[in-house]
């Protein structure tokens, strides 16, 4: 029996010829990633231990981007915990406010994960660089502790669901929708324990920026990664900025999956998450006119080029500045922001009181997310946030007014 | 063997609500206790036992990779967790810091809260003494389970290293 392309790549990192849905094994890491609400935990465990080295300070990346620029004392105290650790064992990755991003988009652009990768982070949403064809997972504080202490960490090898995908986007649907209608599919446990293989003819439609917020939001659906196979604009994306060879790795014909999802790209509509759960999903349409307070656009699942009023890394930020998106987005009534996860956990910036409602294009819309118990996020793509932007209330993108299209398209270029 | 009370709660319960983000600023094992569950059942920190142990449906955890959630579960004095299913990075982290947990989808439908529970964590027999049912779930395979009894990952690794 053939293996999967996570298989793969956890077998070449485990000196295993095979692996097998179901195996423990123990697999050699190229990068440990941690933020600042979950790296101080990790050194805590990590010098209780009696460990006093790290196995790699060129394989470590700290980004502090949860609480920063710090939003109180407790905070700062946790940043300067891991800004003292990173400067003691002369991490090199160390990004501290002003070089910082938020994570998930700065690995990428910096170059520091690649094809090939076997990635940790102790963050949910280091699944997002599967999108690169690297098997990468969030994990917790104590995951991260080992990890650099040894540069190895245990794995389950997962079974896994194989999505198909097929056709074109319309315009105006991009990769969150693609996300947001396969865990309304599956369920948000509908990949448990699983890799969710992205493939066919429809993955070569797909810009990286859409594959980025695919895999993103796997752990949405509960999976251990999202991974796509790796081609040209994989290839022209990571050129020049990769510090290392990319090593493809491809799913053998014969692998075994558990379930096969088939997607057509040109049926789909702007989605939404309904409050409480990323799978309760509808149509933008659906939904529309629903009265809402608040719209952010950013996150580490949406805050790229295309996605504007929190750029998630300095040269997103630089670039929208250079190309008067900021400018468009500030006369259009937005608050822009330095890169911050701040508002999507409900850290800091555009928390929310009892009783409203907004629409994001972050990741989770969990019961006080954002704030308060009895607030409501509605999770959604950049066009459907800039159009509600405009509209006051839930709207699809290519009904709103003239203007809302103008700040749509400046979102979707 | 673990005895307790047990605290019964639903599906997808999310570290969200098992601890919420705008108490990260603070991870002291303590501190987090004090909010463990608040968004969900803002009784909870108030009324929990130590020696009171937590039953959940299917995907307990899921959500977000803060070991907080497990951590601040243990600190609140809950000695184990039995639910139907667990969201993946919350299973690693439980087993992680030596935190037992057990996926056991007859207990969890069965128990109610309230219910006077036994566990063996070595052989996974869940005895309900309230009802006088009794379950088993699935042990840890011997590698997951030597972690648990080191203590956690980082003990473990230490050992290893010493040999």
């Amino acid at each position: 029996m053939g293996m999967t392309m996570t298989q793969k790549i956890l077998a070449a990192h485990a000196g295993l010829p095979e692996v097998h849905a179901g195996d423990l094994i123990e697999a050699r890491l190229d990068i440990v990633l941690g933020n600042d609400v979950t790296t101080p935990v990790a050194i805590g465990v990590f010098e209780k231990a009696g460990f006093t080295e790290v196995f790699d300070k060129d394989k470590i990346v700290i980004a502090l981007d949860h609480y920063t620029p710090c939003k109180d004392i407790k905070s700062a105290e946790l940043c300067k915990t891991s800004r003292d650790f990173a400067v003691k064992h002369k991490i090199s990755h160390f990004y501290d406010v002003g070089t910082v991003g938020i994570e998930h988009a700065l690995l990428p652009e910096q170059g520091i994960v690649g094809p090939g990768d076997c990635i940790i982070g102790a963050d949910s949403h280091t699944c997002t660089y599967g999108a690169l064809g690297a098997f990468s997972t969030g994990v917790g504080s104590t995951d991260m502790a080992a990890g650099m202490a040894s540069g190895l960490n245990w794995f389950k090898v997962p079974p896994a669901i194989k999505v198909e995908l097929k056709g074109k986007l319309q315009p105006f649907v991009s990769g969150k929708d693609v996300i947001l209608h396969l865990i309304g599919e599956i369920g948000v446990d509908g990949a448990l324990y699983k890799s969710l293989e992205f493939a066919g003819e429809g993955v070569a439609e797909l810009s990286m920026d859409d594959r980025f917020t695919i895999s993103n939001m796997a752990i949405e659906a509960g999976g251990k990664n999202g991974i796509f196979p790796v081609d040209g604009k994989t290839m022209e994306y990571v050129k020049g900025r990769f510090e290392r060879e990319p090593v493809v790795f491809e799913a053998d014909a014969d692998a075994e999956y558990e379930r096969v999802v088939t997607i057509d790209l040109s049926e789909l509509k702007p989605t939404v998450s309904m409050p409480h759960l990323p799978s309760n999903t509808k149509t933008a349409e659906e939904v529309a006119g629903l009265h809402i307070d608040q719209v952010v656009i950013g996150s580490c699942t949406n805050g790229r080029i295309r996605c504007i009023v929190i750029p998630a890394t300095q040269e997103i930020y630089l670039k929208c500045i250079e190309e008067g998106i900021v400018k468009a987005f500030v006369e259009a009534g937005c608050a822009v922001s330095a890169p911050t996860c701040g508002p999507c956990l409900g850290g800091h910036m555009g928390v929310m009181a009892a009783g409203e409602r907004a629409v994001a294009t972050t990741n989770r819309n969990f019961v006080g997310r954002m704030g308060h118990t009895e607030s409501e996020v509605i999770l959604a793509s950049p066009a459907v946030a800039a159009a509600s932007a405009v509209a006051g209330c839930v709207a699809v993108p290519d009904a709103a007014e003239l203007e809302a299209e103008e700040v749509c398209h400046l979102a979707q270029d | 063997m673990i005895r307790g009370k047990v605290w019964k709660f639903g599906d997808h319960v999310d570290t969200d609500v098992i601890i919420p983000a705008r108490y990260l600023n603070a991870p002291e094992p303590s501190e987090l206790a004090k909010h463990c569950m608040e968004d969900i059942d803002s009784s909870f920190a108030g009324a929990v036992q130590a020696g009171d142990i937590m039953v959940g449906g299917w995907n307990f955890g899921c959500g977000s990779s803060r070991e907080h959630a497990p951590v601040a579960i243990q600190a609140s004095g809950i000695t184990c967790v039995i639910a139907a299913s667990f969201a993946r990075i919350f299973y690693r982290n439980s087993i992680n810091i030596g935190f037992p947990i057990l996926e056991c989808p007859e207990a969890s439908e069965a128990i109610r809260a309230g219910d006077i529970v036994t566990v063996d964590t070595e052989t996974g027999k869940i005895t309900d003494e309230t009802t006088g049912q009794v379950f088993e779930a699935k042990p840890f395979p011997p590698f997951i389970q030597k972690i648990v009894e080191s203590g956690g990952l980082l003990p473990y690794l230490k050992e290893k290293q010493g040999k």
